[in-house]
């Protein structure tokens, strides 16, 4: 077993705050790696270090490409990363493009590709077979990932019509239209019933093993995360305070200390421990 | 949401009217009071001579005081439903058509509208071959549409509000006049490089403007095309500064000129001569300009290219997560709209014979927003009908002369509160599994920036 994505010494300062502080850990591939902690933690923040949407303060990010290249996550732009190395993420707050249909919305998942099949617009002006058996490819992958999640009935609606939980879906598809190596979700059981919850849960199992894509999870919901995750990483106040596999986070004491919330002085205590 | 529960307006009371009514003949007084009712000019001797219009600012004053009686008698204070308004029998009459669209699977209203009017430009200069105003109307309106349709790439499609769009134009127009007249090249061979000229001065500008954003990217953009027009009016001995470039050749039909001698148009052919023959071939040649943006618009929109234009309308920061270059993806949509632009630019030269430095003021890019915002952004029909009314219109009200900005202006106001997605506001997907269902206007992102 090898990393994926390994972060050492990540730190994120905002001005005077400092979101992320010192943080190291590793995911590895072919697991599901949770990022939990409570509010504010600084888990968001990872995530955009890691997806380039921010440039960290300092630290390494090192992402291990499935044919062996390693890419310097912090010193590529955004696009590159999704693009180059391979890392796609869905957003706490929903970024679907909602007037287009759910069809369009993974054929932009599709771009580059698309693009060079299209030979950077050339021969598709044209209309080259070329690029209509590629176009066709993109549109069977596209059906593929919508009878995945359900919503192969709805391919042609928009997706600003969808409800709340069917637009997880849909946006944790279109992130798997780009064939990445790392899927980061924020969130992506926020919001959801018991019923798309359980649902979700199948989806990201069935990714993991049949896709052997590597997936990074920030969860607040606690059953999700003890089900399906393989590895744990908890934040809180942008520290590190607890790694391992469910069964040890589940009884961490400084764990069950952050997200309950005890009594100040054995918080100060626990944080005291933790290194702030 | 909730006011769908109650049927009718508030009726707000007779007082409460007269109230609010006052209230605006105030601020209508204290603004009218200066500006209409003090008029200044210099005198013969230099000196500064006034007189008073208080007459006028009473009008004024009065037709506040009574239009904002009848709104807050007839509508309340809030803003009016426009729905509201519109006779039950015209809504029934517009959800018909919806469902008489549905029944025709594959060809819907849209379709058979532009199938005619499409129909109709191509026999409009046999019908009104002795008709000259009606042919240069239409050159003129066809022109809009051009133009329309390649700022519809950058604003409708990409979502970057574009301000000088008529800097490209002025490139393309002086490029062609400039090739023309010193190198002696044909019109077939200038209309490309006028294009690729814009084109490249649109890739100039993207470049340092794209990292900014909605009203900044819309202020530079703006600056842009003033700049553009000051250096042609002061770069004297390439573009003639105020003088312009006068004796631009005029086209020919390919390589055969549209004059009485022996190997002109009309021999050729056999034909007696007009000057007609000239102002047909400029009509057509525009239409196929036209319609040449038109297709290669179409056509984008369904390649991966124009499908991030879209995307990047919608949300950029998801775009970027997929791995979409934006900058390249903005950059091209710049430069393709420019080129457009280039080539409406070069018939402007070619059809005019003469340019100058006004020909291309903010006025003009202004106007060619208009036209996209009020055809409803990214609608191809919706920018040709609002071409065709804005233009149409303006000829209308020609007498009208000093007021005709003013209807102008007003009847802008309405069409964006009746329909503020523009006449058109639906978008069709451009890629479909069972069924190319409309989306809803309100759905459909407007970009910013
Ligand atoms: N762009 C930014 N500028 C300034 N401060 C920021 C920025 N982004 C995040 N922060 C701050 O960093 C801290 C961590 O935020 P972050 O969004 O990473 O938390 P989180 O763990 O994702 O919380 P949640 O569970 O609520 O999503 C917060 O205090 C937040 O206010
Ligand atoms: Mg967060």
């Amino acid at each position: 077993m090898s990393a994926i994505l390994t972060v050492s010494h990540l730190t994120m300062r905002f001005g005077g705050l400092v979101a992320v502080n010192n943080l190291s850990f590793a995911a590895q591939r072919g697991e599901i790696t949770a990022l939990i902690g409570p509010n504010g933690a600084g888990k968001t923040t990872v995530f955009n270090c890691v997806t380039g949407f921010y440039k960290p303060t300092s630290g390494m990010l090192e992402l291990d490409g499935r044919d062996g290249a390693t890419h310097l996550l912090e010193r590529l732009p955004d696009f590159r990363i999704a693009r180059e190395a391979r890392v796609a993420r869905t957003f706490q707050n929903i970024r679907l493009f909602p007037g287009m249909s759910l069809l369009e919305n993974l054929m932009v998942a599709q771009h580059n590709p698309l693009m060079r099949a299209s030979g950077f617009t050339v021969f598709g002006l044209l209309g080259l077979p070329w690029y209509r058996v590629a176009e066709r490819d993109a549109i069977d992958r596209a059906r593929y990932w919508l009878d995945r999640i359900n919503l192969i009935d709805r391919a042609d609606d928009p997706a600003g019509e969808l409800p709340y939980g069917a637009q997880r879906r849909l946006e944790i598809a279109r992130a798997m239209c780009t064939e990445p190596d790392l899927l980061c979700l924020d969130e992506p059981a926020a919001g959801l019933n018991a019923r798309e919850s359980a649902e979700l849960d199948e989806l990201l199992l069935f990714i993991r093993n049949e896709h052997k894509t590597s997936i990074l999870l920030i969860e607040h919901d606690m059953s999700v995360v003890m089900k399906i995750c393989d590895h744990i990483v908890v934040l809180d106040y942008g520290v590190k305070i607890a790694e391992g596999p469910p069964d040890h986070i589940r009884n961490d004491a400084k764990v069950i200390a952050a997200y309950l919330g005890v009594e100040t002085d054995e918080v100060d205590a626990v944080e005291a421990e933790a290194g702030r | 949401m909730t006011d769908a529960a109650t049927p009718s307006p508030p009726r707000f009371a007779f007082g409460a009217a007269l109230k609010s009514a006052a209230l605006s003949a105030v601020v209508a007084l204290g603004l009218f009071g200066l500006m209409v009712g003090i008029r200044t000019e210099t005198g013969p001797t230099g000196s500064l001579i006034y007189w008073t219009r208080f007459g006028d600012v009473a009008l004024l004053v009065a037709a506040v005081f009574l239009g904002r009686f009848l709104r807050v008698l007839a509508f309340g204070d809030g803003p009016i439903r426009l729905q509201r308004l519109v006779p039950a029998r015209w809504q029934e009459a517009s959800a018909g058509g919806e469902r008489f669209a549905r029944l025709m699977p594959g060809r819907n209203l849209g379709g058979i509208f532009s199938i005619a009017l499409l129909g109709f430009a191509l026999v409009a200069p046999i019908l009104f071959f002795n008709n000259r105003y009606a042919l240069d109307l239409g050159i003129l309106v066809l022109t809009y549409v051009m133009l329309g349709w390649g700022l519809n790439i950058v604003v409708g499609l990409a979502g970057l509000l574009d301000l000088g769009y008529v800097a490209f134009y002025a490139v393309g127009a002086y490029s062609y006049a400039l090739l023309a007249q010193n190198f002696d090249l044909s019109f077939w061979v200038c209309l490309p490089l006028a294009g690729i000229l814009a084109a490249f001065w649109g890739l100039i500008l993207g470049f340092p403007v794209l990292r900014l954003r909605g009203d900044y990217l819309a202020i530079v953009t703006l600056a842009f095309g003033e700049i553009i027009r000051i250096v042609l009016l002061n770069w004297q001995n390439v573009t003639g500064g105020p003088n312009g470039i006068s004796s631009i050749p005029r086209p020919s039909f390919f390589g055969i000129p549209f004059n009485n001698d022996d190997d002109g148009f009309a021999a050729v052919f056999g034909l007696d001569y007009s000057a007609t023959h000239r102002i047909v071939f400029l009509f057509y040649l525009i239409l196929m300009l036209a319609l040449l943006t038109n297709w290669v618009t179409l056509r984008l929109r369904r390649l991966p290219i124009g499908r991030a234009w879209e995307a990047l309308r919608e949300d950029e920061i998801a775009c970027r997560s997929l791995g979409i270059n934006t900058t390249n993806t903005k950059l091209t949509a710049f430069a393709i709209g420019a080129m457009f632009g280039g080539f409406a630019g070069a018939f402007f030269a070619t059809r005019q014979g003469f340019i100058s430095p006004e020909s291309f003021s903010f006025v003009e890019s202004a106007l060619i927003l208009a036209i996209v915002v009020l055809g409803g952004m990214g609608s191809q029909l919706g920018v040709a009908i609002a071409a065709i009314v804005t233009i149409g219109g303006f000829e209308l009200f020609r007498e009208f002369a000093a007021y005709r900005m003013l209807v102008f202006g007003g009847a802008m106001v309405l069409i964006m509160v009746w329909r503020p997605r523009g006449l058109i506001g639906t978008r069709t997907p451009s890629v479909f599994l069972k069924q190319r269902k409309a989306i809803a206007g309100a759905l459909v992102g407007e970009g910013r920036g």
